[in-house]
């Protein structure tokens, strides 16, 4: 039996104001409990940064995919099907298939060879002091643009979820967001947040379950029954076939080639994710992540196909459209149509949860990677102890806090998609190439890193500034001028393979030959696991 | 206690030069590439032929099946299964030709065959 769509009341949204707040506030108490518990043993460096290198695969599995199904995930990839239909989809596609490239090639050899932070992997054999700063310089990049979109996301949902629509208050309500994640992270450091991430990531997997089981329920678990009320409501049976978004000009189907290959290739390369890898005991435990996070994220994938047409059918992507929040409203508007307030309060809440928990593993990862890549190794030259590295992490996280909330109010707005498939573009173009070069070719050199490095990270950002999306159309950020030089959005179809190059060019043309006993060393610890570094026991 | 230092005893003194000659080091290090290599190849092809598909060739994607289910939600649910097959593959070919070697190689290390000095280190596991 097909239910006949009421229409969904958007201004009706405001009265549940308060029980969002009140299950978003129950959210947060309880994860703070959870988080001042789990900070009573941060003792060392090991301890803050890496948990004591004490979860299990498959909690730290749960928490990768907590890291990783972000706020533009759950609401975007939904919106996106919504809308577009079928392009939405090959959004989650590149996503998922992304991460047999980490299981594969990357988190084993990197569990065993690192310690903290991506640039300990990058810097094992070559040269210290200019690889180490590079790493940091671009794990720096990557989280500022992965915060600026979270930040950009928590402004929109606001205006949705909370009825707040004028500029200040949200201002006030990221303000709040940021100043909650800056106490989690201070506090609690990688296991606080792990905990926060592995909670949030029951809380959403299983509210997408019981939507998408509700979702099917009403079509009598016919699945193409469901697309059919997609097409009926779009009025457009284009809905279900590829090309609605991407297929409307030679440059569009090209910047879909190249969005697809910084998917693909950014995933394995984001330093918020690799960092995961060291908060378990071993390689073998870093393997079981990558399972468990494969089979969540592709669960949590599936569900969104179903939300996403659902909501096509169910809502209409004129009412989503028109709705504050836009397109990623979507998800929260099929909450309510389906549960009423009560859904809706606490899909809006796992929604905050999941801007908050993500936001606080970025900015771990950035203030590691400053205060052991950059203080510890090159401003205090390895003097260092580990108790002052801390001591700067900390201080690190309060900056980070600061600039993201400062960033997050002036991005307010902008297109959260665009944001997070720079930080992949980014990550893929500035970290994958001498993240496999390290690990996989033996003649790779200082220059060579320092090549892809740089020249990767720079003509990403120099592109995305001459792309259509900084100045020269109507959806610009800057639309009275016009210097788009370069016309594909996402430049990772240029920018990665140049990186590539470089870092073979680079070694190449080197001179000098990097210590032979070091790759020896690099390459028997990361297939063995040999003297790697090992759980803390408390 | 939780200090950065002691478990990094056991590696010191290897001579991970004779290591990475050894025949046994050898043959783990080929195994897993050749796993790991061919199999990121075809699994990066599989899915560039899916998004040209999509791109170049929206009439065969669009073509019915079954109600409305299309040759392109065919396919693109066949690249969640080919993910969690080569996920759930490589786990099965890790836990059979990689670590039984790779932990033989350690406890080797550990039990102090490959010394440059030949003195036994603190910190090595029997």
């Amino acid at each position: 039996m097909i239910a006949i769509p009421a229409a969904v009341d958007v201004a009706a949204l405001k009265d549940t104001t308060l029980l969002n707040m009140g299950i978003f506030g129950l959210f947060v108490a309880v994860t703070m409990v959870i988080v001042f518990r789990a900070s009573r043993n941060n003792k060392t460096a090991a301890d803050y940064y890496a948990a004591g290198r004490s979860f299990t695969g498959s909690q730290n599995g749960t928490a990768i995919a907590g890291d990783y199904l972000s706020a533009a995930s759950f609401l975007g990839i939904t919106g996106a099907i919504a809308i577009n239909g079928y392009d939405g989809f090959m959004y989650s596609i590149g996503f998922l298939v992304a991460w047999l490239v980490a299981l594969l090639l990357v988190a084993e050899l990197l569990r065993n060879t690192g310690k903290f932070t991506m640039a300990d992997v990058l810097s094992f054999r070559l040269k210290q002091r200019p690889v180490r700063i590079a790493a940091a310089i671009s794990t720096l990049a990557v989280c500022f643009f992965y915060l600026l979109a979270q930040m950009a996301g928590a402004g929109s949902l606001i205006s949705l979820l909370l009825g707040i629509s004028d500029w200040g208050g949200q201002a006030l309500v990221i303000i709040v967001v940021g100043a909650l994640m800056i106490m989690y992270v201070l506090i609690g450091g990688m296991k606080g947040t792990t905990w926060v991430q592995i909670i949030k990531a029951i809380l959403l997997i299983a509210g997408a379950a019981v939507m998408t089981f509700w979702v099917l329920a009403i079509y009598g678990f016919n699945f193409s029954a469901l697309l059919g009320g997609a097409v009926e409501t779009a009025n457009n049976p284009a809905v279900l076939n590829p090309g609605l978004q991407y297929g409307k000009s030679d440059a569009s189907k090209l910047d879909f080639m190249s969005l697809g290959l910084a998917l693909v290739l950014g995933t394995a390369a984001l330093p918020h994710v690799l960092m995961r890898f060291y908060t378990v005991p071993t390689a073998k435990e870093a393997r079981k992540s990558v399972v468990w996070s494969i089979w969540l994220i592709g669960l949590f994938y599936l569900f969104t196909l179903v939300l996403g047409y659902g909501a096509a059918a169910l809502v209409g992507a004129e009412t989503i459209k028109s709705a504050p929040g836009g397109v990623n409203s979507a998800a929260p508007l099929l909450a309510f149509f389906l549960g009423g307030p009560l859904l809706l309060g606490f899909i809006s809440a796992v929604a905050f949860a999941t801007i908050l928990a993500v936001v606080a593993g970025l900015t771990i990862t950035a203030a590691a990677s400053f205060a052991h890549d950059i203080y510890a190794s090159v401003i205090a030259k390895g003097k260092a102890d580990a108790e002052t590295e801390v001591k700067v992490a900390r201080r690190t996280v309060v900056v980070i806090g600061v600039l993201a909330i400062v960033g997050g109010i002036f991005a307010n707005g902008q297109n959260v998609a665009f944001l997070v498939a720079l930080a992949f573009a980014v990550a893929a173009s500035a970290n994958l190439p001498t993240i496999i070069y390290s690990l996989f070719w033996r003649r790779f050199t200082t220059q060579g890193a320092i090549w892809s490095m740089y020249g990767g990270l720079g003509s990403a950002i120099i592109l995305i500034a001459l792309s259509p999306v900084v100045s020269g159309s109507a959806t610009s950020m800057i639309k009275d001028a016009n210097f788009a030089l370069f016309p594909l959005s996402n430049p990772g179809i240029v920018s990665i393979p140049l990186a590539f190059l470089l870092g073979w060019l680079g070694t190449v043309l080197d001179k000098n030959r990097e210590d032979t006993t070091k790759q020896a060393e690099m390459e028997v610890r990361s297939l063995t696991g040999i003297g790697a570094e090992k759980a803390v026991d408390h | 206690m939780g200090s950065d230092a002691p478990t990094r005893d056991a590696a010191e003194s290897v001579d991970f030069v004779q290591v990475q000659s050894t025949e046994q080091f050898k043959e783990l290090r080929k195994r897993h590439r050749s796993f790991v290599f061919p199999m990121a190849v075809a699994f990066l092809l599989w899915y560039f032929a899916y998004v040209l598909l999509a791109d170049y060739a929206v009439e065969f994607m669009s073509t019915k099946v079954w109600g409305n289910i299309n040759v392109g939600l065919i396919l693109g649910l066949l690249q969640f299964v080919s993910t969690f097959a080569i996920t759930g593959w490589y786990v099965s070919y890790s836990n059979r030709r990689l670590d039984p070697i790779a932990t033989e190689i350690r406890q080797g290390i550990e039990g102090h065959e490959f010394d440059k000095d030949g003195v036994a280190v603190s910190g090595g596991k029997k």
